[in-house]
Parts: C-alpha cells; sequence; structure tokens
C-alpha cells in the first residue's frame, strides 16, 4: 500500500498527461477518419473509434497492473522475455495469415494481434540489461557487438520472414541510445552519409558521388595525418567501403528492394510523376492536410479524409484528418506536444541513477521519435511511404497497447528512482 | 546518471528531436499556409456541382395573353454502376421504343471517356434526351424495374401561336464562342439565339442554382455538401411583356399570308411597336429541342431567306412615300411656302412626268392627294436651288446637306441605337460625299439627283423606318424610338425634329385627302379619320413593290402602320387594304369589313404575287 502511494507520489504525471491527451486527440480523429455520414455513435464498437476506445482503456489497464508490479522484475526477467519473444516472432510466419502481403498477424481467439509491435518493448529492456550490467562500458565498437546483435536478429526476422519492412526500421532507433552511452557520433554521420549517397546515385549518377566521396576523404585523412597513423587507414578503408556501397547502390535499388518500395522511394525523388498510381496516396495526403488551411475545415468537415480519397487514414495516414480538420494549428500543436513528450521522455532518462533505467528509458524516447520522424515524414512527403504507425494516434490494438507497455514501464522505472537511491 | 562522460550528448539528441519537428512545421507552414493549389484540388476531388435549371422568363402581349412558355420534356439517365447483372434491357428498349442496336450505340457512346469527357460509372448519364411526355410515359410507370435509370425533367420553349417568330427569336444550345464570353453558361446550356430571347437573355434565362454534393473517391454521390448551407437555389427567369397587340400581329400575318413582304404598326406616342411582320415566316415551334437544327438548316437554306427579318432588315427605295417628308423639309427650309403652287403637264411633264390625273397648277394638299411628281421635283429643286450654286457649287451642297440631315432626324439612313430590336439594317440617305464619288465634285446638280424628289434613286428605307416615319407625322414632330418591351424605362426616350408643327398638320391634311379622295379612297373608313400615303417603287430587278404608310385617327392618333409587299405592283391595291385593315381591328378590336378581306385574299389567290 505505501509502495502504490510512492509509486502515484513520484510517478511523472506530466508525461501520463500528454499521453492521455494524445490518445484522447488521436481517438477523436479516427472517428473523423472512419465516419462516413451514416452517423454511428464515437463509442460504437462496429466503428475502428469506438475498438479504438477500448484498446486505450486497455492500455490504461495495462499501465496499471505494470505501475503495481515491482520494477525490479524488467531487470531480472529482461533476457528471459527477448527469448521468449524471438521465439515468438519466429513462430508467427508459421501461424500468421497473408495481411496485404505481411506475415506478422496472428489470431488469439477472435482477436489478431501483432506480436513485432511488442517486440520493440522486449529488445529495449534486454539493450538496457546488457548495456547496463556491472562493469559495462561503451570503450570501442567492439562492446557493441552484443548489443547489436539483440536488436538485429528481430529485425531480420522481422524484415525477411514476417515481411514489414517499417516496423523492422524501427529497430534502428536504438542507434540514439547507443550514441548516448558512448557509441562514436561518426557512426550516424556514416549512416548519414551512406543516405545522401544512396540518393544522389539513385537520383543523379555514380560520378559526382565517387568525387565527392574521394575528396572528402582526402581533407578527413590529411586532417588526421598527425594524430595516429591508424586513423588514415581506417578512413582509408571506409573510403573503399563507400565507393562499393555506391557502386551497388543501383543493384541494390533495382534488384533488392521490392518493385512497391522502389516506386515510392522514385516518387519521394521526383524521379517518377505517378498522382494516380504510386504517388497517389502522397498527393491525396499534400491535398488533404494543404486544404486544411490555418484553422483547418473543423471536426468531422473535412471532406478529403472523409470521402476516401485518402488511403489508410485511420491507420498510417491519421495525420492528415488533423492537418484538413484542424489546420495549421492543430497539426503544429500536435507536433509540440509529441516534441514536449520526447523530450520529457529524454529528462527521465537523464534523472535515472541506474543505468538500466537510463537506457531504458532513452529507448523508449527513441522509439517514439522515429515513429514520429518516419511517419509524418512519410505524409509529409518528405521520406518514402513506410508503413508504421503514428503513436496513440493510428488505429490498432497491438500498437496502442504495445507503446502502452513501452510508456509505462518507463514510468514505473521512473518512480522507482527514489526508492533505488537508497 | 548526470556524472558521466558523455552528459553533453542528450543535448545533440534533443537538439535532433527539435529539428526535426521544425522542419516538420516548416513543410506543414508550406503546405497549408503558403501553396494556395491544394483548396482547389480538395474541392475538385470532393465537390460535384449538381446544376438546377430555372425555368425561363414567361412572355406576354401587350394585353397580358400569354405568348411563350415552358413545356417539360424529359432526358432519360443511367448510372452504369446501378444496372446490375440482369438488367432488363430488352424491356427498357421496348418502353423507350427503340432497337436493342440504339441502346448498345448509346451505351458505348457514353462509356467512351473520349466522347464523353464528365463519365462516371457513379453517376447518372445521360442516356436518350428531349423526350416528350407520350415518349416516357410508358417507362415512367415501370421505372421500378430499372435500377439505375431514372428521368429528369427539363424545360423546352412552347409557344401559343404559331406568330412572331422573328419578333420572339428562339432559343438553341449555346457554343463555344458564348461560353468563352460568358462564364455563366456551360456546355449543353440553352440560351436566346436570336430576337427577344437574344436581347432579354439575361432576364429570361434566370440564374442557375447550383446543388453541392459529396462524391467519394469512386465516384458515388455521399449526400449535400455541409447540410446545403452553400447551395444556390435556382431563381426563376422574369417574365416580360411587350409591346406586341397578339390580334393584330395575327390579321397582318394572316394578310401577308402567300406574299413576300413586312407590316409594322407603332403605336406613335409611345413608340410601342403593336405588330411586326416579315413574311415569309415559320412557326416558331419548329426550332425548339431536336428538331431545331434540321429545320434551322431547312430554312437557312430556303431561297425566299425567311429567316431575314424584312420588317427591319430589308430596304426599299420609299417611293411617293417619301413625298411626305419632302414636303416637311422644303417647307422649313423654305423651299416652297404653303401657298405655292406648280404647273403640271401629266405624262408630258419634264423632266419627271405625272402619273396621276389631275388639275393645274397644284398646291401641296393636291400634291400629296394625287402624288404628283412634278410638284415634288420642283419643290426640292427649288429648296435646293434657293441661292443658286455658288462659285465651286458649294452654296447648293450646303442647300443638300441640310435637306439630308432634315431627312435623317426622322430616324431614316441609320440604325435606331436606342432599342431592343436586334437585326436592323440603317437604309440609306445618299451623302454629298457619295455624289461626289459618281459624279465627281462639281458634276452634280438638283437636276442630277432629281429621283430623290419623289423617294427614288438611292434612297433606302426599311419598313420599320417606313413606320416610324408615319408615327412622327402622326406625332406632329417627334418620335419616340420603336421597341418591343413593355416595361422598358430606358426605351423611351424623346427624339424631336425641327420642322415646325404647322407643316405637319399641312401633311396629315393631305394624307387625310389621299384617303378620302386620292389612291387610298377604296380602302378608307371614315369613321377612324385615317391618313395614309399610298407608293409603287420602280423594282430594276422585276414586278414593282407595293408601299403603304398611315395613321389613325387624324387627331391623336392611335395606330401608324407601314406595309410593303414586293414584286406585285400598286401600292394602293397591294399594300393599303393590308394597312387599313390592320388598323380596323387595332382601332375597333375586330374586323368589320370581312367581304374586304375574302377579296383580298381572292385577289391574292388570283395573282401570281408569290414566288413560290
Amino acid at each position: 500500500m505505501s509502495r502504490n502511494g510512492s509509486v502515484l507520489k513520484n510517478l511523472d504525471w506530466t508525461t501520463l498527461f500528454i499521453f492521455v491527451a494524445l490518445a484522447l486527440f488521436g481517438w477523436m480523429n479516427i472517428y473523423g477518419a472512419s465516419f462516413t455520414y451514416e452517423r454511428t455513435g464515437i463509442f460504437d464498437f462496429a466503428n475502428p473509434s469506438g475498438r479504438q476506445f477500448v484498446w486505450f482503456l486497455g492500455g490504461l489497464l495495462i499501465g496499471g497492473i505494470i505501475l503495481i508490479l515491482d520494477y525490479k522484475m524488467y531487470d531480472m526477467l529482461a533476457y528471459i522475455f527477448y527469448a521468449a519473444m524471438i521465439l515468438l516472432l519466429l513462430a508467427t510466419p508459421i501461424l500468421a495469415h497473408n495481411v496485404k502481403g505481411s506475415y506478422s498477424w496472428i489470431n488469439i481467439g477472435p482477436l489478431v494481434f501483432q506480436p513485432a509491435e511488442f517486440a520493440k518493448c522486449v529488445v529495449a529492456l534486454a539493450v538496457a540489461k546488457y548495456m547496463g550490467s556491472y562493469g559495462y562500458r561503451v570503450r570501442d565498437w567492439r562492446d557493441l557487438w552484443i548489443p547489436a546483435v539483440l536488436i538485429v536478429v528481430p529485425m531480420f526476422i522481422i524484415m525477411v520472414l514476417q515481411r514489414e519492412t517499417g516496423t523492422a526500421l524501427v529497430f534502428l532507433a536504438f542507434l540514439l541510445p547507443f550514441y548516448r552511452q558512448g557509441m562514436s557520433g561518426l557512426v550516424l554521420l556514416a549512416g548519414v552519409l551512406a543516405i545522401v549517397v544512396f540518393i544522389v546515385v539513385i537520383r543523379f549518377s555514380i560520378l559526382p558521388v565517387a568525387i565527392g566521396l574521394v575528396v572528402l576523404f582526402a581533407i578527413l585523412i590529411w586532417r588526421t595525418w598527425k594524430i595516429k597513423r591508424f586513423y588514415r587507414w581506417v578512413l582509408a578503408g571506409m573510403l573503399v567501403v563507400y565507393l562499393g556501397f555506391a557502386g551497388i547502390c543501383n543493384f541494390a535499388f533495382t534488384k533488392v528492394l521490392q518493385p512497391h518500395q522502389r516506386v515510392r522511394i522514385e516518387v519521394l525523388l521526383g524521379m517518377k510523376d505517378d498522382p494516380s498510381g504510386a504517388g497517389y496516396n502522397v498527393n491525396q495526403a499534400r491535398i488533404a492536410i494543404g486544404s486544411g488551411r490555418f484553422f483547418g475545415k473543423g471536426y468531422l468537415r473535412g471532406t478529403q479524409t472523409k470521402l476516401r480519397y485518402v488511403p489508410e487514414q485511420d491507420t498510417d495516414f491519421i495525420f492528415c484528418t488533423v492537418g484538413e480538420e484542424w489546420g495549421f494549428f492543430g497539426s503544429v500543436l500536435v507536433l509540440v506536444l509529441y516534441a514536449i513528450f520526447i523530450l520529457r521522455l529524454i529528462q527521465m532518462a537523464e534523472r535515472q541513477h541506474d543505468t538500466f533505467s537510463q537506457i531504458y528509458c532513452y529507448s523508449v524516447a527513441s522509439i517514439f521519435f522515429f515513429h514520429l520522424t518516419i511517419n509524418v515524414g512519410m505524409v509529409l512527403d518528405l521520406l518514402p511511404v513506410i508503413g508504421i504507425p503514428l503513436p496513440f494516434f493510428s488505429y490498432g490494438g497491438s500498437s496502442m497497447w504495445g507503446f502502452c507497455l513501452l510508456l509505462f514501464i518507463a514510468l514505473r522505472l521512473d518512480a522507482a528512482r527514489v526508492e533505488k537511491w537508497h | 546518471m548526470i556524472n558521466d562522460q558523455y552528459y553533453n550528448r542528450h543535448i545533440v539528441i534533443s537538439g535532433i528531436v527539435i529539428g526535426v519537428v521544425l522542419l516538420f512545421i516548416i513543410k506543414l507552414f508550406f503546405l497549408q499556409i503558403i501553396d494556395q493549389t491544394t483548396q482547389e484540388s480538395a474541392d475538385n476531388n470532393a465537390l460535384y456541382h449538381h446544376t438546377i435549371y430555372p425555368s425561363r422568363g414567361l412572355i406576354y402581349d401587350r394585353h397580358g395573353e400569354l405568348l411563350v412558355f415552358n413545356q417539360p420534356i424529359y432526358d432519360v439517365t443511367i448510372v452504369m454502376r446501378e444496372m446490375g447483372r440482369d438488367f432488363d434491357t430488352l424491356g427498357l428498349c421496348q418502353l423507350l421504343a427503340i432497337t436493342q442496336q440504339d441502346f448498345n450505340d448509346r451505351i458505348a457512346t457514353i462509356s467512351n471517356r473520349r466522347r464523353n469527357l464528365g463519365y462516371s460509372p457513379y453517376t447518372p448519364q445521360i442516356l436518350f434526351s428531349q423526350l416528350h411526355k407520350s415518349d416516357i410515359a410508358a417507362l415512367s410507370e415501370e421505372l421500378y424495374r430499372f435500377p439505375g435509370i431514372a428521368i429528369q425533367k427539363r424545360t423546352l420553349r412552347d409557344y401559343q401561336y404559331a406568330s412572331a417568330a422573328h419578333i420572339l427569336g428562339s432559343v438553341g444550345e449555346v457554343n463555344q464562342n458564348d461560353i468563352d464570353r460568358d462564364p455563366y453558361y456551360q456546355s449543353g446550356d440553352y440560351a436566346g439565339r436570336d430576337g427577344l430571347e437574344r436581347t432579354y437573355e439575361k432576364q429570361l434565362r434566370g440564374l442557375k442554382g447550383d446543388e453541392v454534393l459529396m462524391r467519394d473517391a469512386r465516384g458515388r454521390i455521399q449526400g449535400s455538401y455541409h447540410e446545403g448551407e452553400i447551395d444556390k437555389p435556382a431563381i426563376a427567369g422574369s417574365d416580360m411583356t411587350i409591346t406586341i397587340d397578339i390580334q393584330l400581329q395575327l390579321l397582318a400575318e394572316k394578310l401577308l399570308n402567300g406574299k413576300i413582304g413586312s407590316a409594322v404598326a407603332i403605336e406613335p406616342a409611345t413608340g410601342e411597336v403593336l405588330a411586326m411582320v416579315s413574311n415569309p415566316a415559320w412557326d416558331p415551334k419548329r426550332l425548339v429541342g431536336r428538331e431545331r437544327s434540321a429545320n434551322y438548316n431547312d430554312l437557312a437554306q430556303d431561297e425566299t431567306k425567311p429567316l431575314m427579318n424584312r420588317a427591319t432588315q430589308a430596304m426599299y427605295s420609299p417611293g411617293s412615300t417619301f413625298k411626305l417628308l419632302q414636303s416637311l423639309v422644303c417647307l422649313q427650309e423654305g423651299g416652297i411656302s404653303p401657298n405655292t403652287r406648280y404647273d403640271c403637264n401629266g405624262p408630258e411633264t419634264l423632266p419627271i412626268k405625272c402619273t396621276h390625273h389631275h388639275g393645274s397648277p397644284v398646291d401641296l394638299g393636291s400634291a400629296i392627294e394625287q402624288s404628283c411628281n412634278p410638284y415634288f421635283w420642283c419643290a426640292f429643286r427649288d429648296m435646293l436651288q434657293k441661292n443658286g450654286y455658288g462659285d465651286d457649287n458649294d452654296i447648293f451642297r450646303e442647300r443638300y446637306n441640310l435637306w439630308r440631315s432634315d431627312i435623317m432626324q426622322f430616324g431614316l439612313g441609320q440604325r435606331f441605337e436606342d432599342t431592343d430590336i436586334a437585326e436592323q439594317a440603317a437604309g440609306c440617305i445618299p451623302s454629298e460625299s457619295l455624289f461626289n464619288r459618281i459624279y465627281g465634285r462639281k458634276g452634280w446638280k438638283a437636276i442630277t439627283i432629281r429621283s430623290l424628289s419623289i423617294g427614288q434613286g438611292e434612297i433606302l428605307v426599311t419598313p420599320l423606318q417606313l413606320a416610324n416615319e408615319a408615327a412622327i407625322i402622326a406625332n406632329e414632330g417627334y418620335y419616340i424610338t420603336p421597341h418591343l418591351n413593355k416595361h422598358d424605362s430606358l426605351l423611351v426616350h424623346r427624339h424631336e425634329t425641327t420642322i415646325q408643327p404647322t407643316y405637319f398638320r399641312l401633311v396629315k391634311e393631305g394624307m387625310h385627302r389621299v384617303m378620302t379622295n386620292g389612291t387610298g379612297r377604296w380602302h378608307n373608313i371614315d369613321s377612324l379619320q385615317m391618313c395614309g400615303k399610298t407608293g409603287t417603287v420602280q423594282n430594276p430587278h422585276g414586278e414593282d413593290h407595293a408601299i403603304f404608310i398611315g395613321f389613325a385617327p387624324q387627331d391623336h392618333p392611335k395606330i401608324a402602320v407601314a406595309v410593303v409587299v414586293e414584286n406585285c405592283g400598286f401600292g394602293a391595291t397591294w399594300a393599303a387594304p393590308v394597312a387599313t385593315l390592320m388598323m380596323e381591328q387595332y382601332l375597333l378590336g375586330t374586323v368589320k369589313r370581312v367581304t374586304k378581306m375574302e377579296e383580298y385574299s381572292k385577289q391574292i389567290l388570283n395573282s401570281n404575287v408569290t414566288q413560290r
């Protein structure tokens, strides 16, 4: 009793309130997005909005349970959870039906759920556990082998066996906690450079890329010449790797990527203008959001979303409804709420006294951030179309509960920080 | 873990988060605030404008009798996607009395997006247009059997009388020109193509209504937009009352039936056109609906040119009717005085002979009564030569210009500007420069242009101008431009002439004598105090044209008339009866001289007046 009392006392209510606000606003917009003029209630279970409300209540229930349970459990059971999750992920493609080309959904009685949504939380716990173990420090890149394997295995299963590229890419979010724990920032820069190389090769040609890379690395080698002999060999090796990467970009683009992925990238890069085909979603999203103007068309008065011009509008493209009905004002409000939410999680991570909690909280913040970036970036035509949900907004029970799990474990660990200190 | 060596990295991470969110906000700013095109794209996507056609204004005659109204017609429409698999095509064809081949052809045309740009299988497409009630009666009872088929009502013009086709004009589908000129129109709309329908198009058409419906991504209609708050109801066109007296119009049409010619009647005090007939004409019902274009082509190719409104577009020399204006101008400008007399030697007179037998010398009254050519030649000559010719012919030409401008005060040689009568010809009162071109600057004198004195030669007038001339004399000096709209305050501007009223009274007296003693005496009704003047116009292409102008009664005239009958002979024989019967009809409300009318009709039958 006293313990629960202290949990409630030490709980980060700000984060919880932002979560509730986002989830309720998301729920309103799901009602708006699936509204079909046949005026059924917002609570009607036949509607996505009705079901989403149930998922939300279920999420709160899960959250409540997590807050009641002992915080030490997550640290202790992290590897067991991880092992169980890997088995479940492996079993999923065998049990799953084909849903739009993906084998990630399994039926449990009347419910359909997606284990991959819960894998994020489990992997975060395992990574936190490993990196938070006594005496572990990231001294150089070799120390990151194990954490890297911990995230690459589920990523591989989800991408290759379950064909859920978007969900698999979310695991790249762990690069941010790695970085915070001491991974060289150059890894992030190297990743950015790889993306730039890829885009320029695809969009233009390999020649400027090769010249640019040679010049860049020549400068880097010249600058580091006097520091350490080892660096010049590393840099030279990296140049070779990048040149090789540039060389296979076109091959990878045309042969490895699936056609629909290729077309999405081509549309994004403006290489293909296909507003009724591959570019349809993005074009309709642009029209829906743009026509919202400053204050939006008003709740339930958006035409583009109501009349089904925007596909997937209650799931991946839910942000269109926000843009159309609430305008620039509402969209910015939502984005600012998300920013505060994520920054608050980062702040929460920084105030932890144990590495496990810190890494876990960082992972949660990074996963939310990654979802926000990929989802909104896609809707705003800044990134290729990758189908991942906007946390708490997009319709779906698995994702709602997966996010709740992530968030409430972080809140629970945070609430226990005073206890742990003593 | 505040004290670890990578603590500052949380600032980098937070910076990335803030940077990404800012990037999104900037993108949203461009998308939602700067870019103005998305609103239109959104409306094009989602809003389906369903036009509601207003009913066109009705047209009444001056006594409130309905002339033009609307008849319902029916379009059969089809929504392809609703037809279903076991659609009873054969049954539909039987009910519409068409073959299955017709139906299939039509379906192929509709669903061809190249030929039918607005095609959607989810919205109604016109399967068959402009069917009459009798055509769709059978179908409308069994409509429930045919999913996707609907009957849509529109309106076409209909006419109470087979009359006044030139005046009323017709309504037809707009062409690309109209659409470019006035964005109100869309392809398939109807608009007035000629006559009053065109002149008063904006007033008659009303305003189309707009029902804004929502269309989903698959083209299906999903109900009205914002509960209809931006819908616009159709506003029916305004009715109009025209100045025509339909009974008078019908009589005049009947009298001219079988001849080529025209008749115009005007109420002198107001300029209101009481009747305006051009023959040959057509039944206005022929230029309506599906038959319109074929019938229009027939009329356009007809050798007698029925589409031309002879009352306003045909030009004739005025002949002896012009002597009235000569009298007025010569009196005013001092060529003659009321007491001036000239000798007449009958057929022997030079340079213009007299075709009538009367005493000599004659004064103005007798000259008008007897239509004495030599008198008017002398008056014209004396008016022009009053001050001699001058060194360079300049004094003479000055007199000629004075004469011409006096004549043009009567509305001749120019189109009426302030009127709603659309198609007009200007006619011709020859200018000084025209004669200079023909004869050279010094090469022409009064004797050269002597034909003008008796209304022959280069002078050309339209029947409408002739009727207006009669109205001016009736009014003793002014006219209000002839017009057709009974209630248009813009059309009542009074045009004054500079001729003294006393001279008009002299001329009126002469015209009265024409009807009592002169060329019109066979057609006079004493009680109506008719005034008139006949004319027989020499026509280089064939038989003479018969002309009559006049008004009645002499004091406070109620009706002024001009009649022209082409290629038939004497004005007194062919034009005067028509004009006087019209006066009788208008003033008495009926024609009492029934035998006269029958005689006249017989006279036409026994002649070869018609060219057909």
